[in-house]
C-alpha cells in the first residue's frame, strides 16, 4: 500500500530511532487528521515498533485521535472556566446527543467528539467548537439545539 | 562469598547477586508480584521491600545486590505494614471475585492478602470497569483483574518478541490492552500462554472447553477419543500437589478412562509419525536442492509467527503437520474407518501443555470437509480440573496402557515434550535412514538442556549437517535473523515457541520455577534411558500403519492427511 503524504514523512525521517516517534504521529495526524491502523502499521515498520507500543505511546498523550474527524466536529472545552460554568453537564448532553464517547466518530461519519483543556477563550466559558467555530456559553440545551441544527441541515442537504 | 546477617541470622551470599536470590536460598520466601526469574527487575511493586540497616527507606530486595556485613531485616512490623498497604491499595478497586474466578486458589493476590491477613477493605478506588476479552480460542483477559504488574507485558516482549500488548493509556485509567484496543484474536498475539504462566492474578487465563468435553463425554451417540501429548505426563501430577518431575502416565491414562474417554491414545504415537515423515522431507529436500535451512513445524506458536513476521521463510517450514494434528487426522481416517464409524460421530479431544493447540486446531486446513480433525483441546491445567470435578485422585489410580492402535511410542517420540528433543529423535532416524546403522549412543547431550539457542554440527556419512535448536521467539528472532542474512551452515533448525518447550508451555500447571521446569524435562530423559524402543523408526505400531494404510512416508496419502501448507497473515493490521 502506497501513500505519498506519509511516505514523505517517513522520507523526512529515514534512519529515526524510537524517539522520532511522537514527532511522526504528529505529522501524521496533522496529514491525515487521525491515525489508522494503516499508518500505525507503516510508521511501526519504519522505526521497528510493535503497533502495541505505539498505541500505547500515543494513548499516553492525550492529543492524538484513532477515528477519523467527523462532518462535524465537536469539542467540549474541559478547562478549569468552562468547567466552573457547568461544561460537565454540556459534555453528558453531547455524549447523550450524539452516543459517543470523546475520541470517537460516528458510524456515518457525521459527527465526531472531542475534549480539550482550555481553548483560550475562558469569558466565554463554557466553550464548545464546532469546525474551528466558537460558541459562546453553551448550555445543555443550546448545545443539542446545535446539534438538532446540524442534523436537520444534513437533510435538507440531501435532499437537494 | 560475602557473608550478611539476614534477621539476626549470618549467612553466604554471592557478590552481585539480589538480596532476594541469597535469601531464597535460605528457605526465607520474600513476596514479589513484578519480579520476574532471569529478567531485569523493574522494580515497579515494591510488595519484596525489608529493611537494610542504613538504608533511610525500605529497600526492595528484588533489585538490590547483597553487600559484605549487610544486616537486613525481612519481618519487621515496617515491612509487613508497608506490604500490607501494597496489597490493600491493589485491592482497592479489585472486583472481589474470588468464588468466579479462574484463579480461585492458586492466585497469587489472593495469596498475599491472606498471607498478610488482610481480612477487609480498607481503601475504596473507584472500579475500572472494562470488558472481558473472549475474542480469541485460546486465551481469555478479563482486564478488570489485572494489577498493572507488567509481567504479562514484559513477557510477549522481551521474550516472546511479540508485542500483541502493552500499557494502554496513562495514569488511573491505563490498562493493558493491544494496538487499537482491540481483541486478542485480530491482534499479532501467537496464543503461546505464557503471559497466563506469569500473571500472577486471574486476568489471564486459558479458554476453557471444559463445558464441550464434559458434554460430549454425557453422550451416548458419541465415541469420544482423547489423545495425550509427551509432556502431560510428567507434569499433570503437580495439579495434585505433587512436586514437579513425577511420572504419571499410567495413572493418567487409567483416570482418563475413568472420566469415561472410550479410547486413550498417546501423542508421542504421532510425534513418531511426525518424525518418519520430517525426516523423509530433510532427506528429500537435501537430496533434491531443496530449501533449507529446513524448519520444524509442530509448535503452532512458532507457525503464526512466522506467518506473521518471518513470511519470506514460509517456504523452509516443515510441510507436517504438527503431532496433534496427525493424530487427530488419523483418527478421523483410518481409526474411523477400522470402526466403522462416520467421522462426525467421533469427538476428538487432546490433552496438551500448550494454549496455542487450541487455536491450532481451529485453523481451518485442520478441517477437511469441515470436520475438525481434533474437535477439542484442553491444557493440562483443565485435565487436572477435570479429574477434580469428577472425584477421581489420580495417586489413587492402578496403572493402565493406552489403546491400540495408536498407544505405542518410541521414547523418542516422548522426549518431543523437551527443547532438543524432536532435533534428538530426527537425527537418531535420520541417522539410520542415510546409513543403515543406529546412532551410537543414541543420547546427542549438546542438543538437551534449558538453553534457548543449541547447535550440533557432525557428519554422518559423509554429509556435514548441521542442526540448531531454539525456544522461546525471542531466541528464535536472532537465529532467523542470521538466516535470512544468509547463514548457511545449518539444514535443520528445531524451533519450539515456549523457552525450553513444551514442558513449559503456557498451557502446564502454574507456578513452576525454573527448578520446576528442570525436574520435567529430566523425567522425560530419564525415560527415554530406561525404555527399549528409543527410535522412531522401531515403533513397530508405525511401521504396521505404513503397510497397513498410509504407503510410503510422503506418499499420496501421507500429503493429504499429514502435510499442510501456511500463509502470510497481516493480523496485526487487520
Ligand atoms: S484475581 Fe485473585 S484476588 Fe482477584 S478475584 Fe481472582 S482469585 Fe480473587
Ligand atoms: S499468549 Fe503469548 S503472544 Fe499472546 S499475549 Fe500472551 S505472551 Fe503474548
Ligand atoms: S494481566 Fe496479569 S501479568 Fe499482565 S499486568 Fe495484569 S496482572 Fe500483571
Ligand atoms: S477553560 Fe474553557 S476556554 Fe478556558
Ligand atoms: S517484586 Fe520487587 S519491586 Fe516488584
Amino acid at each position: 500500500m502506497t501513500d505519498t503524504g506519509i511516505d514523505l514523512i517517513l522520507e523526512k525521517h529515514s534512519g529515526a530511532g524510537r524517539d522520532a516517534l511522537i514527532p511522526i504521529l504528529q505529522q501524521v495526524q496533522a496529514e491525515k487528521g487521525y491515525l489508522s491502523r494503516e499508518t500505525v502499521a507503516r510508521v511501526g515498520k519504519h522505526l521497528n515498533l510493535p503497533a502495541s507500543k505505539i498505541y500505547g505511546v500515543a494513548t499516553f498523550y492525550n492529543q492524538f485521535r484513532f477515528h477519523p474527524l467527523g462532518k462535524y466536529h465537536i469539542t467540549v472545552c474541559r478547562g478549569t472556566a468552562c468547567h466552573v460554568k457547568g461544561s460537565g453537564k454540556v459534555l453528558d448532553m453531547a455524549m447523550k446527543q450524539l452516543k459517543l464517547k470523546p475520541g470517537q466518530t460516528s458510524r456515518d461519519r457525521m459527527f465526531s467528539l472531542e475534549v480539550v483543556a482550555c481553548m483560550g477563550a475562558c469569558g466565554l466559558a463554557p466553550v464548545v467548537n464546532i469546525n474551528g467555530e466558537f460558541h459562546a456559553k453553551v448550555t445543555p440545551q443550546k448545545l443539542a439545539m446545535i446539534i438538532d441544527q446540524c442534523r436537520e441541515e444534513e437533510l435538507t442537504n440531501a435532499e437537494g | 562469598m560475602i557473608t550478611l546477617e539476614v534477621d539476626g541470622r549470618s549467612i553466604e551470599a554471592n557478590a552481585g547477586e539480589t538480596i532476594l536470590t541469597a535469601l531464597k536460598r535460605e528457605g526465607i520466601h520474600i513476596p514479589t508480584l513484578c519480579y520476574m526469574e532471569g529478567l531485569p527487575p523493574s522494580g515497579a511493586c515494591r510488595i519484596c521491600v525489608v529493611e537494610v540497616d542504613g538504608a533511610p527507606n525500605l529497600t526492595p530486595s528484588c533489585s538490590y545486590p547483597v553487600a559484605e556485613g549487610m544486616k537486613i531485616r525481612t519481618s519487621t512490623q515496617k515491612v509487613i505494614e508497608a506490604r500490607k498497604t501494597i496489597v490493600r491499595l491493589l485491592l482497592s478497586n479489585h472486583p472481589d471475585d474470588c468464588l468466579y474466578c479462574s484463579r480461585n486458589g492458586k492466585c497469587d493476590l489472593q495469596k498475599l492478602a491472606q498471607d498478610l491477613g488482610i481480612r477487609r477493605r480498607l481503601y475504596h478506588g473507584k472500579k475500572t470497569s472494562r470488558p472481558m476479552d473472549v475474542s480469541s480460542p485460546a486465551i481469555i483477559r478479563d482486564p478488570e483483574k489485572c494489577i498493572l504488574c507488567g509481567r504479562c507485558v514484559r513477557m510477549c516482549e522481551e521474550i516472546q518478541g511479540v508485542s500483541a500488548i502493552d500499557f494502554i493509556g496513562r495514569g488511573s485509567r491505563a490498562f493493558i490492552g493491544t494496538a487499537f484496543d482491540e481483541g486478542l484474536n485480530v491482534s499479532s498475539c501467537i496464543n503461546c500462554g505464557q503471559c497466563i504462566l506469569v500473571c500472577p492474578t486471574g486476568a489471564l487465563s486459558e479458554r476453557s472447553y471444559l463445558n464441550e468435553v464434559t458434554a460430549a463425554l454425557a453422550d451416548p451417540d458419541k465415541m469420544v477419543v482423547v489423545q495425550h501429548a509427551p509432556a502431560v505426563s510428567v507434569t499433570l501430577a503437580e495439579e495434585f500437589d505433587i512436586k514437579a518431575g513425577k511420572d504419571v502416565d499410567g495413572q493418567m491414562v487409567a483416570a482418563l478412562r475413568r472420566v469415561g474417554f472410550d479410547r486413550v491414545f498417546d501423542t508421542s504415537f504421532s510425534a513418531d509419525l511426525t518424525i518418519m515423515e520430517e525426516a523423509s522431507e530433510l532427506a528429500q529436500r537435501i537430496k533434491t536442492g531443496g530449501v533449507l535451512p529446513m524448519m520444524t513445524s509442530c509448535s503452532p506458536g512458532w507457525i503464526k509467527f512466522v506467518e506473521q513476521f518471518y513470511p519470506s521463510l514460509i517456504p523452509n517450514v516443515s510441510t507436517c503437520k504438527s503431532p496433534q494434528q496427525m493424530m487427530g487426522a488419523m483418527i478421523k481416517s483410518f481409526f474411523a474407518e477400522r470402526e466403522g464409524l462416520d467421522p462426525s460421530k467421533i469427538v476428538s479431544v487432546s490433552i496438551m501443555p500448550c494454549t496455542a493447540k487450541k487455536f491450532e486446531c481451529t485453523r481451518p486446513e485442520m478441517a477437511p470437509n469441515n470436520i475438525p480433525d481434533v474437535d477439542y483441546v484442553l491444557t493440562t491445567r483443565e485435565l487436572g480440573q477435570l479429574l477434580h470435578m469428577f472425584g477421581i485422585d489420580l495417586n489413587a489410580m492402578d496403572e493402565e496402557e493406552a489403546d491400540t492402535p495408536f498407544g505405542e511410542r518410541s521414547t523418542a517420540g516422548k522426549i518431543f515434550g523437551a527443547s532438543g528433543g524432536v532435533m534428538e529423535a530426527a537425527v537418531r532416524t535420520a541417522h539410520y535412514l542415510l546409513t543403515g546403522k543406529e546412532l551410537p549412543g543414541l543420547e546427542i547431550q549438546p542438543l538437551r538442556g534449558l538453553k534457548g539457542a543449541k547447535e550440533l554440527h557432525i557428519e554422518v556419512d559423509g554429509l556435514k549437517i548441521g542442526a540448531a535448536v531454539v525456544s522461546g521467539m525471542g531466541n528464535a528472532r536472532v537465529l532467523l535473523d542470521q538466516v535470512c542474512d544468509g547463514r548457511d551452515d545449518l539444514q535443520f533448525i528445531e524451533i519450539m515457541t515456549c523457552p525450553g518447550g513444551c514442558i513449559n508451555g503456557g498451557g502446564q500447571p502454574l507456578g513452576a520455577d525454573l527448578d520446576a521446569v528442570r525436574a520435567r524435562m529430566k523425567m522425560l530423559y530419564k525415560i527415554d534411558r530406561e525404555e527399549d524402543v528409543r527410535v522412531s523408526h522401531k515403533n513397530k505400531w508405525i511401521t504396521r500403519l505404513y503397510d497397513e494404510f498410509l504407503g510410503q512416508p510422503l506418499g499420496e496419502l501421507s500429503h493429504r492427511l499429514l502435510h499442510t501448507h501456511y500463509s502470510k497473515r497481516d493480523d496485526l493490521l487487520q
